[in-house]
């Protein structure tokens, strides 16, 4: 059977968050398809629920109705271990703030999700260094995430978002905390996975010239996708 | 499949200041801990030195130490006559008819305290020979003479070579300080056992000593007194005495302590668990974010544990360190037993070191399983959302 052509499909999903005793609905009834070596960017205001989408696609929140297939598995029947092993080895980060580990190094930090592996010391090494490669900071990999700038921590959070080859990358607001030069720099890595590597990157964003780089933009309002 | 250790000793290192005051409050508890086993070890050695393995204690029975044993000058020829006791190069028997008695001696520090004072036959010397005189000489028999320990010479007032020590029927005279190493004799004066009785007017021996021709005989010897009727006495291996005479010491040292560091510990717990309470308030994200990466639940819950007693190492080998310097001292105590003073060392045995340092791994341990569980279960989503 050969792979679908769709890598993620979402069907009919809802949810809601409750304040008090107020239901709060964030998304409502959405299906949609993101096709294999897809880059996609969701826009919307600010409140519509694109962080929310993007959260149940990567395995880190949970729908109250419909289901969600990454590579045809339903993420929605997982439980919460057999969820986490999912996003370590079927999922990319790459946050808004980095979210690197501070005490540890650049290395150490693409690193981590290595870990996870059964991967020996050596292939490790190996897995990490050609990540850094790809991101252009090989020679900072001693640097501890303090000593480098805001674009440089955001490329290493690349590698680490690529270093375990994972099915899906996922981005929110990857460029929001980034002057304009080292946005293009990180949106030109990120053109380059998708071309290169054939990666899938779904993005939200709220910066059109980010938008702009993807081949296919989704708006997101009030929990619906607009045509 | 852990998260990998680093993390978890790096965040202690990044924030040192907490921790070493954290683990300053461990150490102190540590140290406390440590100097009282210290102390019982430190008693238990040296009572446990006193004895020798070829030597035989005979008691009366049911008595549980010198002081209240009392053994009549015809049972005492009896025993003497037993076969399988040494014989010297001179035909002898080498075994001591000894009187224990407790006499008040004012002491340096103020206040006055019981010390033992015993009536030694020719042969005490030659039972105990890690008893050396190291100044004057020794007391000749059929005179008030004794020689002093030298513990009690550093601790007791006018315990000097030539002056006098009164009681209410005698005048001894001091003619030699003997030294003992580390052993309860350091605590004791010596003198000719008629002298003592007389003195003290005590009709009676307190104990009989002698050496094993051989040192396993122990049973046959011990069946020999032991099943005689005439004699109700008992006898035990001069080891075994020792120890047995330390036992209840150790033990109440041993309780003391204990009850007195958990005490102690509520506070040190409570102290590593704010710590490790703010560490996992301040690292929300950071946790959020490896447990988008895969890193299990479970995972999280042990990287902060192991984080907590990383803590509780630094304190335990802090506090351990500090109590070592304990050894240096020498301190003296009354010992129940005995009644007697006697002074001993603190002691760090292997024992001590482990049992300290696992009481610093549990209280890490306890103070960090409130925060390392708290990390485990927070939301994902709303810990990302931190900033
Ligand atoms: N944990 C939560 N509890 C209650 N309400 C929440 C929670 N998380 C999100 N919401 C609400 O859900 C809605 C959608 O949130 P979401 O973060 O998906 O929006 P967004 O489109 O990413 O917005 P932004 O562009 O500001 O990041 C918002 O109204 C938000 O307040
Ligand atoms: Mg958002």
């Amino acid at each position: 059977m050969e792979s679908p052509s769709n890598i993620v499909e979402i069907r009919r999903v809802s949810k809601c968050y409750h304040r008090g005793d107020l239901v709060v609905p964030v998304l409502t009834d959405i299906t949609f398809d993101i096709a294999r070596g897809e880059f996609l960017a969701i826009m919307g205001p600010s409140g519509s629920g694109k962080s929310t989408l993007l959260n149940l696609m990567a395995g880190i929140d949970r729908l109250d109705t419909g289901s969600i297939l990454v590579d045809d598995t339903d993420i929605t029947t997982l439980s919460e271990t057999e969820l986490a092993s999912w996003r370590s080895s079927s999922v990319g980060f790459i946050f808004q703030f980095y979210n690197l580990i501070p005490v540890l190094t650049a290395f150490e930090n693409v690193e981590l999700p290595l870990h996870l592996t059964g991967l020996s010391k050596k292939e490790r090494r190996e897995h990490v260094e050609a990540a850094l490669r790809m991101v252009s900071l090989t020679e900072r990999m001693d640097h501890s995430p303090s000593q480098l700038s805001g674009g440089e921590q955001q490329r290493v959070a690349i590698a680490r978002a690529i270093v375990t080859d994972p099915l899906i990358l996922v981005a929110d607001e990857p460029t929001g905390d980034l002057d304009r030069k080292s946005a293009a720099d990180v949106l030109d890595l990120m053109e380059r996975l998708n071309r290169e590597l054939n990666k899938t990157i779904i993005m939200v964003t709220h910066d059109p010239h980010a938008a702009g780089r993807a081949h296919l933009i989704r708006h997101l309002e009030k929990g619906e996708f607009i045509p | 499949m852990a998260v990998p250790l680093s993390y978890s000793f790096r965040s202690l290192w990044a924030r040192r200041l907490t921790t070493f005051l954290t683990a300053s409050g461990m150490a102190l508890v540590v140290f406390v801990f440590a100097t009282v086993l210290m102390l019982a070890a430190g008693l238990q050695k040296t009572l446990v030195q006193t004895g020798s393995y070829r030597n035989v204690i005979v008691l009366r029975q049911g008595a549980t130490s010198e002081v209240d044993s009392g053994i009549e000058r015809g049972k005492a020829a009896v025993v003497e006559t037993l076969p399988g006791i040494a014989v010297d190069q001179s035909g002898e028997t080498v075994l001591a008819k000894e009187v224990v008695v407790l006499i008040t001696l004012p002491k340096k520090a103020g206040g006055t305290s019981n010390v033992i004072i015993r009536g030694i036959g020719k042969r005490s010397f030659a039972l105990r020979p890690q008893v050396k005189l190291i100044q004057g000489r020794m007391p000749r028999f059929g005179t008030p003479e004794v020689a002093v320990g030298s513990s009690l010479v550093k601790r007791f007032k006018g315990l000097t070579l030539g002056s006098t020590i009164s009681d209410s029927v005698r005048n001894w005279r001091i003619v030699g300080i003997m030294d003992a190493g580390n052993t309860a004799f350091s605590s004791e004066i010596w003198g000719d056992a008629e002298q003592v009785m007389q003195g003290f007017r005590r009709p009676v021996y307190s104990v009989v000593i002698f050496r094993m021709r051989d040192s396993a005989a122990l049973d046959a010897m011990k069946s020999l007194i032991e099943d005689d009727p005439r004699l109700t006495l008992q006898a035990k291996r001069e080891t075994a005495f020792y120890l047995d005479q330390s036992e209840m010491m150790a033990k109440f040292l041993t309780i003391l302590g204990i009850s007195l560091t958990i005490i102690f510990s509520l506070g040190a717990v409570i102290g590593a668990m704010i710590t490790m309470h703010s560490a996992v308030a301040n690292r929300v994200r950071e946790i959020g974010t490896l447990r988008a990466l895969g890193f299990q639940r479970r995972g999280i819950l042990m990287s902060f544990l192991a984080e907590s007693v990383f803590l509780g190492l630094i304190g335990g080998c802090m506090g351990i360190f500090f109590a070592s310097f304990m050894q240096l001292i020498t301190i003296s105590t009354v010992n129940f037993q005995s009644l007697a003073e006697l002074a001993f060392k603190f002691t760090l045995t292997p024992s001590v070191f482990f049992k300290s340092l696992a009481f610093a791994l549990i209280m890490g341990l306890i103070g960090g399983v409130l925060p390392a569980f708290r990390a485990s279960r927070l939301n994902i989503v709303d810990s990302l959302r931190t900033s």
